[in-house]
């Protein structure tokens, strides 16, 4: 047990983003949440990094309660993210955009930066080593020293990917990771989760809109609807399920 | 291989700049070393606004007033008791402002940076709690509070008569050696995890936040950085002009900074360099311009202000030509070694 949502609920003024949902991740698993435009995947991705405050409810990380915590320092408990929309940082290398995860894991002061004592460039070479690491265990370190925005979609989801395995997360949430990806694309980046879950012993949290990608990936899935939880079990079992075929296609009996 | 190739450009660099600051004090006339020493100021001073506004893109308009603290604390510290008391003419100086004294320029310089910095640290508080437009209302507002402090104290800052007097101590190889030592401790901070961390701030703060970046940490320590250099930037303005006042430090001193860093592009260090060369040397030279002339065989009569109308087109022209400055975001090397990678 990873990561523990207890009667998380969210209200922006009068509208209720979600509404007393809870929910438990176990640790290696991959989890999905589906619902919906609208159904509150995201804010409740918000929640748990640290963005929103809950309004009530706990979030619980490994034990331990994450709410009030800042989110830069959730970060550095073990959670990174990716977003929906790609958000790379747009003047930078590729190599540069996955070094920013690794910020707060080089352990030299200002004053080293400024004066550039021996420590600067060990933990530069250091995390330099571990950042190629990575982009090579992607496929993406030929392309290190080009500016992130240049490359291709697909390869612009792998450097966000990079730069969130970078943080060295123990929960990876994604958002869409498929979304505007071809069908080899989807396949390709379906390998590659669970491939990184057994190499870097990762718990996955996913939001997603594609059913067959899901289908194949998730060991579990949370169904939302209007931020209430409408289905929580097998993704096999959901598309199944009444209630949720009707949030997606609409409720046909009652017309 | 490349690594130091890298390091004998860099040498070659700092040489040719060491030889041209020897050069042009020991054979140069005064009118000439005046306008390096100009130059070197505002270069210290662009290269380090550069850092918060161009760097880690937080539009912040105080300079001016972290340029006046220095200025007014080194001036203080080193104008002795006697010179005082003879220049107070409103009121008399406080005792605290009289006992402060040393004839150490490093000193004094020094301090005037760490009073700076300290400011700035008490202000990134309630100013990193605002955002873009609103920091730079609130930064404005910071300027301008600071020179009407000085306006209005005349028992430590002598009022708007400002300070006489002060020791000449600022050459070329005061400000010109100042100057490397600032653009080489901008270039190692923007080439280090924190220069890494304040471009991430300027493209995308909540993705940097996502990474684990504490971004007000980050904002603050280039706050501080850019003010303690301001701060002793003032220093060296007080010591070469040897007499400050209020009116010395209004915005436009700030405006005429922004000037050279967008110029040479937000968030290029050698930007700034070729944006102070350019700016306040180029002001210097175009004074012909407000000379009678003869063109074409036509006499113009003498017309002051000709050229600010120049400068100003050619300031029009270069931004509508080059929209992020002459260097862009990226450095004079970074774009030589780009060539370099892709024509291998």
């Amino acid at each position: 047990m990873i990561l523990q949502v207890k009667h998380a609920t969210m209200r922006f003024g009068g509208v209720v983003a979600i509404n007393d949902t809870s929910f438990t991740v176990n640790s290696k698993e991959i989890y999905g949440l589906i619902g919906p435009n609208g159904a509150g995947k995201t804010t409740m991705f918000n929640i748990i990094t640290g963005n929103y405050l809950a309004t009530e409810g706990s979030i619980l990380f490994r034990q331990e309660e994450l709410k009030g915590i800042k989110p830069h320092k959730i970060v550095r408990k073990g959670i990174a993210r990716t977003f929906q929309n790609i958000r790379l940082f747009k003047s930078m290398s590729v190599l540069d955009n996955v070094l920013i995860g690794f910020d707060f894991q080089a352990r030299y002061s200002f004053l080293e930066a400024i004066t550039r004592l021996p420590r600067f460039f060990g933990e530069e070479k250091r995390i330099r080593t571990k950042a190629f690491e990575i982009l090579r265990y992607l496929g993406i370190d030929h392309l290190a020293h080009h500016n992130a925005t240049d490359l291709s979609y697909g390869q612009q989801r792998k450097v966000e990917i990079a730069r969130a395995l970078a943080t060295n997360p123990e929960l990876l949430l994604l958002d869409e990771p498929a979304a505007g990806m071809n069908p080899a694309e989807t396949k390709e980046l379906a390998a590659l989760i669970f491939k990184a879950r057994e190499d870097f012993d990762l718990t996955v949290l996913l939001i997603e809109h594609d059913m067959k990608f899901v289908n194949q990936l998730c060991d579990k899935v949370l169904v939302l609807d209007y931020g209430k939880t409408i289905f929580e079990g097998k993704p096999a079992d959901a598309i199944q399920n009444e209630e949720v075929i009707a949030a997606y296609l609409g409720d046909f009996k009652h017309d | 291989m490349v690594l130091s190739q890298r390091k004998m450009l860099h040498l070659f660099f700092y040489g040719v700049a060491i030889w041209f600051i020897w050069f042009a004090q020991t054979t140069l006339d005064e009118y000439s070393i005046r306008i390096l020493n100009n130059i070197a100021i505002f270069m210290i001073l662009a290269v380090s606004y550069n850092l918060i506004n161009g760097v880690t893109g937080q539009l912040s308009l105080e300079p001016n007033g972290f340029v006046a603290i220095g200025a007014y604390v080194a001036a203080i510290i080193l104008l002795d008791a006697d010179t005082m008391l003879y220049q107070y003419y409103i009121e008399d100086p406080s005792p605290v402002v009289l006992a402060i004294h040393s004839q150490s320029f490093i000193l004094a310089l020094l301090a005037g940076g760490i009073v700076s910095a300290f400011v700035a640290l008490m202000l990134s508080f309630p100013v990193f709690r605002v955002r873009g437009d609103y920091l730079a209302i609130v930064t404005l507002g910071f300027g301008f509070i600071i020179r009407i402090l000085a306006i209005n104290n005349p028992h430590i800052t002598n009022g708007s008569l400002g300070l006489n007097d002060i020791p000449e101590y600022s050459n070329l190889y005061w400000t010109g050696g100042l100057a490397i030592v600032a653009v080489t401790v901008i270039l190692n901070i923007i080439y280090s995890k924190y220069g890494r961390a304040m471009k991430a701030v300027r493209d995308d703060e909540d993705t940097a936040i996502a990474m684990g970046v504490n971004t007000f940490k980050i904002k603050t320590l280039a706050f501080c950085t850019s003010a303690f250099m301001e701060g002793v930037g003032g220093g060296l303005l007080a010591c070469l002009l040897t007499s400050i006042s209020p009116d010395l430090f209004t915005f436009f001193l700030t405006f005429q900074l922004l000037i050279i860093i967008v110029l040479g592009g937000l968030g290029s260090t050698t930007g700034a360099i070729i944006g102070s060369i350019l700016v306040i040397g180029g002001a210097e030279w175009m004074r012909f311009l407000d000379e009678p002339m003869a063109l074409f065989g036509f006499e113009t009569p003498a017309m002051p202000g000709m050229r600010m109308v120049i400068f100003s087109v050619i300031l029009i022209l270069v931004m509508l030509f080059a929209r992020e400055g002459i260097m862009g975001k990226k450095e004079l090397l970074e774009r030589f070694w780009k060539k370099k990678k892709e024509d291998s």
